[in-house]
């Protein structure tokens, strides 16, 4: 079978970093979370049901009510291999939830990838649309426009209180969940992450760490999300959102100026060790290379290390993920082999770039 | 400190319950709690959102509602999901439930967000009502900083439209 769009590049176009505010925001986005009336939520729905829900939802795209948004691929998870889903989830497409425990899952994904709408995951339909950079109203607005086209054509279940109606009550109004991806090195590395992280959550948003378990961030990036859905307009959430993430910015920034001024040598000393391994190591785990690429990128946008290329730091964040790895480099990979594959795959491309 | 329950590991998980006003405390270490089956933070089978939920439910009904427990079941008739079910696992089972379960809802979602009631988007289909009721709401507003202002001409045209509306709604 011929490898399908989403398995050849490492980068969907949002995922290449060149949008405003790049040197700390990498992407941002919005999900709704829709269900149709009458129909019971994909945790109880039986196969028949649930078959009906993907097949009436993956017509609103084939017949051509979403032309608007360019050639969509509509993939049905049955017909995907284990890796081809790993994939999808690392690079953030569908969620982990989609690819492992849902019942007759599907995704309707545009060719650049900034839209990716998942069928029959927690709820009926969750509407994505991802943005490079600081773009959050952005994708809003995208992600509006696809939720109407759907409201056309399906009954959706709306309650004149509550509002969306969705299987998890921590969705329900809005069912919107907004969030933006931000790297933060400099407010790691100078210890101020725990008491803004902490302020961050006082005012109804949460943070994760991206890629890592739990509140520990691998490669220091973070992802600030709303967390109240309930009693708030979208444009108040976003607002809200774009309000917290915009200080965090401007702290990170002059964190980032701070070190330059109080420990330039050590900082510099730092990043060149980073990239002097990722250029010369044989063997690299991948909780490794993660704190290294962060380093290099933030050498990168320090002036440290001006010849790196934004887009490489950021295609190998995601390339060097063990499921890429083996989707590039055959399936059988053992954990040694994989190590070594990636310190050899981060080699070569931080040589061309250079 | 020890683990209380080995005594031979520190105890690096320290939990605290309160139940009914009535406080126990638990200092263990991080195999025993697995072996209890105690929550663990980033483990798989460890603390989630609905976990959370479940619990916040549980409050509800031994707090609010004590004798909760033996009334008979509510169940939703669309989906058969009791509310025991769905206090356990944290989500619904269809968008019937809400109505099922309505007068337990409010201060679950009043904890969760803060609110319990949509001020969002409305569906141009499903949402009809509510978006004329929300403009009617808005009109009047209108009308009364009118009338506040002696703008009364203007006023009086904003309650024929108020007016005007609501026959609409009622015919609909």
């Amino acid at each position: 079978m011929a490898k399908r769009n989403f398995a050849k590049q490492a980068l969907s176009r949002w995922m290449q970093g060149e949008g405003p505010e790049f040197d700390v925001v990498l992407s941002s986005r919005v999900r709704l979370a829709r269900n149709l009336r009458g129909t019971p939520f994909p945790m109880l729905a039986n196969p028949a049901q649930s078959k009906a829900v993907m097949e009436q939802l993956l017509g609103v795209a084939e017949n051509g009510r979403l032309n608007g948004l360019g050639a969509l691929d509509l993939i049905r998870l049955s017909d995907l291999t284990e890796l081809e889903k790993l994939v999808l989830v690392e690079k953030h497409l569908i969620s982990p939830n989609l690819a492992n425990e849902s019942r007759n899952g599907a995704l309707i994904l545009s060719q650049n990838e900034d839209i990716s709408i998942m069928v029959n995951e927690e709820d009926h339909l969750r509407i994505q649309c991802m943005r490079s950079g600081f773009q959050i109203e952005d994708a809003w607005k995208t992600a509006s426009l696809i939720d109407d086209v759907f409201e056309e054509q399906i009954d959706y279940a709306f309650d004149e209180k509550y509002g969306y109606l969705t299987s998890c009550p921590t969705n329900v109004g809005t069912g919107i969940r907004a969030s933006v991806m931000m790297h933060l090195p400099a407010l790691v590395l100078t210890g101020q992450i725990n008491r803004i992280l902490s302020a961050v959550t006082q005012v109804g948003l949460a943070v994760r760490g991206l890629y890592g378990e739990g509140s520990e961030a691998t490669g220091n990036l973070f992802q600030v999300s709303n967390q109240v859905t309930l009693g708030a307009s979208e444009e108040e959430i976003i607002e809200n959102l774009h309000q917290v993430a915009r200080q965090m910015i401007e702290h990170e920034r002059a964190a980032r100026k701070k070190l330059m001024e109080e420990s330039q040598l050590r900082i510099e000393d730092r990043v060149r060790r980073s990239y002097g391994i990722l250029s010369h190591a044989a063997i690299i785990d991948s909780k490794e290379a993660a704190q290294r690429l962060s380093d290099v990128r933030l050498g990168l946008h320090l002036g440290i290390l001006p010849q790196v290329d934004q887009k490489t730091l950021n295609e190998l964040m995601v390339s060097t993920q063990p499921g890429f790895l083996q989707q590039t480099f055959g399936e059988a990979l053992h954990p040694e082999q994989r190590d070594m594959t990636r310190a050899d795959l981060i080699r070569s491309r931080l040589e061309i770039s250079s | 400190m020890l683990c209380q329950e080995c005594g031979k590991r520190p105890a690096s998980l320290h939990f605290t319950k309160i139940v009914n006003g009535e406080k126990t405390e638990l200092h263990i270490c991080e195999s025993c709690a697995r072996e209890r089956g105690e929550l663990v933070p980033g483990t798989p089978s460890g603390f989630s959102i609905h976990n959370l939920l479940s619990g916040l439910l549980d409050f509800e009904q031994s707090g609010a509602h004590g004798a909760a427990r033996t009334m008979p079941a509510v169940r939703c008739e669309t989906c058969g999901m009791t509310y025991a079910q769905f206090s356990k696992i944290g989500r619904f089972g269809c968008s019937d439930c809400y109505k099922q379960f309505a007068d337990k809802l409010d201060p679950l979602l009043k904890r969760v967000h803060g609110n319990t009631a949509h001020v969002g988007k409305v569906p141009k289909r499903a949402g009809g009502k509510v978006k004329a009721k929300r403009e009617i709401d808005r009109l009047k507003q209108e009308m009364q900083s009118r009338i506040e202002r002696e703008e009364f001409e203007s006023a009086a045209k904003l309650r024929d439209r108020i007016r005007e509306l609501e026959r609409e709604m009622g015919a609909g």
